[in-house]
């Protein structure tokens, strides 16, 4: 399989929304590549007849009466939030500079 | 019972004390908070560290209440009284929840885990939070964003981790029981390296609605003891089917206290005991000590009666790739949910987008921003068939191994690690040297069986605790219980006690 190069996290990191330092990349990098190289066997051993495993105890769709349970009050669920504003999540500007 | 220091009592001691009216549960939580006080800070000589949080008014509260309803008469649960300490990962009302991220720093959720609830109904005090890798991402707590917990047998090794807090919080006398969250070991591992018992339940047999999640496909709540009948006690409170949780198992909790009384009387005959060759360390890479406490302890099972096999089980030489493939590409999904939109920190840039990216730069630590960045590789167009898509199939490869091994025998056993605690610092720039912790625990987690660490002794050559580990297959619980308290009652025979009391006293502070 493929290696990891700096410019590879970069870009992950962007996906992934962390902003990272040149130091971060750096050091991140050759540790990724490392793990990323240890992980690669799973391939050896995954032949075309062997069926995938999402979840180990297998469940039928689960599914529940159609009634109004209690939830958390409006109050609640914004009591944790950094910034909220008549009853909402409040954030910065959703637009970047290139809109 | 006459007991001069009641922190150093079993929870069954204890919850049979209250019920005679012989201590009442302010005296037991004060004497917990003293002990806390005085070996927990980083204030005191030990700064064991094993909380980021305590509650002493809320303990304290709910301790006389309990007494008043029990002075009244009122009928009250088995363990109603007896303090525990709750890992981070779980959300408590009213208390401080970080899951050991900066992140979360301040974060006071608004409602209850359903384990969380089940304490409470359970009516058993809250001393606090203990420490943990952060979002569970570790073996030996050196990853949390509040500083790591140390070893109460030697404060300058590892505890064990993720849930480093929980297990050295046992070790130190400071919580009779608490709560942990096993996601490739973080139950079992720590419990190994602190003398201490912790069980991974069967995938589904704990809700973990409002636990904070890692990696949903792997991730299992379960109870945390000195003892494997006072680990079964809590195991009964926490157990059980919730409307809240679509993978919780719809079936009654597997009887093992029964179990865990059945196997104190030290009968085996007729069980068949199977030794993973993969696990046992014939192939190296386990410490000497380990070994021979591993092989005494397979002789005290045979000398009750059981049957000891040798199985094998090929694919697991693929689980430990396997889950560092699973574990990362599903936190990275999981993790996502830290937007710096709904709770926690805030580190404000132009737009929402700069704004994400700064505030997880500032909250994640360097293991949570590795593994993410795997993740998000891993689950990558035109990486997704040869990284996930592969590792899904050697969980099924790993799952057939475990058939065919409970087809020979009904539990199958290993060394829980392959070394004693290691020192603080020593593999926190090697994560690969890291991961080797969990090579015997990570394969019950891809096949969503119930496992259970136990000690073992001390190794020889160095004091250290060596765990041993049980796996039964999935629903089988009690199987866990039965062994383990089998060889538990044996040991302590030798031992004149439980191997918890053979720890170094700690220095305490005023």
């Amino acid at each position: 399989m493929s290696t990891l190069d700096r410019s590879d996290v970069a870009r992950l990191a962007a996906l992934a929304r962390i902003d990272m330092t040149d130091a971060d990349l750096d050091r991140l990098s050759g540790q990724l590549d490392v793990i990323l190289d240890a992980v690669a066997k799973v391939a050896e051993v995954a032949g075309e007849d062997v069926p995938a495993t999402s979840h180990p105890i297998p469940m039928a769709n689960v599914h529940r009466e159609d009634v109004v349970r209690p939830s958390l009050a409006q109050e609640a669920a914004l009591s944790g939030a950094p910034d909220a504003q008549d009853g909402r999540f409040r954030v910065p500007q959703i637009l970047g500079e290139e809109a | 019972m006459s007991v001069t220091d009641w922190t150093r009592a079993t929870a069954a001691q204890m919850a049979d004390a209250l019920a005679a009216g012989e201590v009442t549960s302010v005296e037991l939580v004060q004497a917990h908070l003293d002990r806390i006080a005085a070996v927990d800070g980083l204030d005191t000589p030990s700064a064991v560290h094993a909380f980021l949080h305590i509650d002493a008014e809320g303990a304290l509260e709910t301790a006389r209440a309990v007494d008043a309803d029990r002075a009244a008469g009122v009928e009250l649960p088995r363990l109603a009284g007896v303090p525990i300490g709750i890992k981070d990962v779980l959300v408590t009302q009213g208390l401080p929840t970080t899951a050991g991220s900066r992140i979360l720093e301040g974060w006071i959720p608004p409602y209850d885990a359903t384990v969380t609830r089940r304490v409470r109904e359970a009516r058993m005090p809250i001393l606090g939070k203990t420490n943990m890798d952060e979002f569970a991402m570790g073996s030996s707590t050196e990853h949390s964003g509040y500083g790591p917990t140390h070893n109460p047998w030697d404060l300058e090794r590892i505890p064990g981790g993720s849930g480093g807090g929980s297990a050295a919080a046992l070790a130190a006398f400071e919580a009779p029981l608490t709560i942990g969250s096993d996601t490739g070991g973080s139950i079992r591992q720590p419990a190994s390296v602190t003398a201490t018992v912790g069980v991974k339940p069967t995938y589904g047999g704990v809700s973990r609605y409002g636990a904070i999640a890692l990696a949903s496909s792997l991730d299992q709540l379960g109870p945390c003891g000195r003892t494997v009948l006072d680990t079964a006690l809590l195991h009964e409170v926490m157990g059980g089917h919730d409307v809240m949780d679509a993978t919780s198992l719809d079936e009654p909790v597997p009887p093992v206290v029964d179990a865990a009384l059945e196997g104190a009387r030290m009968d085996l005959t007729g069980v068949r005991v199977g030794v993973v060759r993969e696990l046992s360390g014939a192939e190296g890479g386990f410490q000497d000590g380990v070994k021979q406490r591993f092989e005494e302890s397979l002789e005290r099972l045979r000398g009750m009666g059981a049957e000891v096999v040798e199985v094998s089980c090929p694919s697991f030489e693929y689980a430990l790739a396997a889950y560092y493939v699973i574990l990362p590409s599903e936190a990275s999904s999981n993790l996502a949910k830290f937007d710096s939109v709904r709770f926690g920190i805030r580190v404000e840039g132009a737009t929402i987008e700069r704004t994400m990216a700064a505030t997880r730069a500032a909250g994640f630590g360097d293991e949570v921003k590795r593994r993410i960045i795997l993740g998000t590789y891993a689950l990558s167009a035109g990486y997704y068939d040869a990284y996930y898509g592969s590792a899904q199939k050697v969980r099924t490869l790993v799952q057939r191994d475990f058939d065919a091994a409970f087809a020979q025998c009904d539990v199958l056993v290993s060394p829980t690690t392959p070394t004693t605690p290691f020192k603080l610092g020593e593999r926190i720039d090697d994560p690969l040297a890291m991961y080797l912790n969990d090579i015997a625990t990570i394969p019950a987690n891809l096949a969503g069986i119930p496992g259970m660490s136990l000690p073992a002794g001390l190794a020889p050559e160095d004091g250290l605790p060596v765990g041993f580990q049980i796996l039964a297959p999935a629903r089988e619980d009690a199987r866990l219980y039965r062994i383990g308290a089998a060889l538990e009652a044996s040991l302590a025979a030798e031992w004149g006690g439980p191997l918890s009391a053979q720890a170094p006293e700690l220095e305490v502070g005023k």
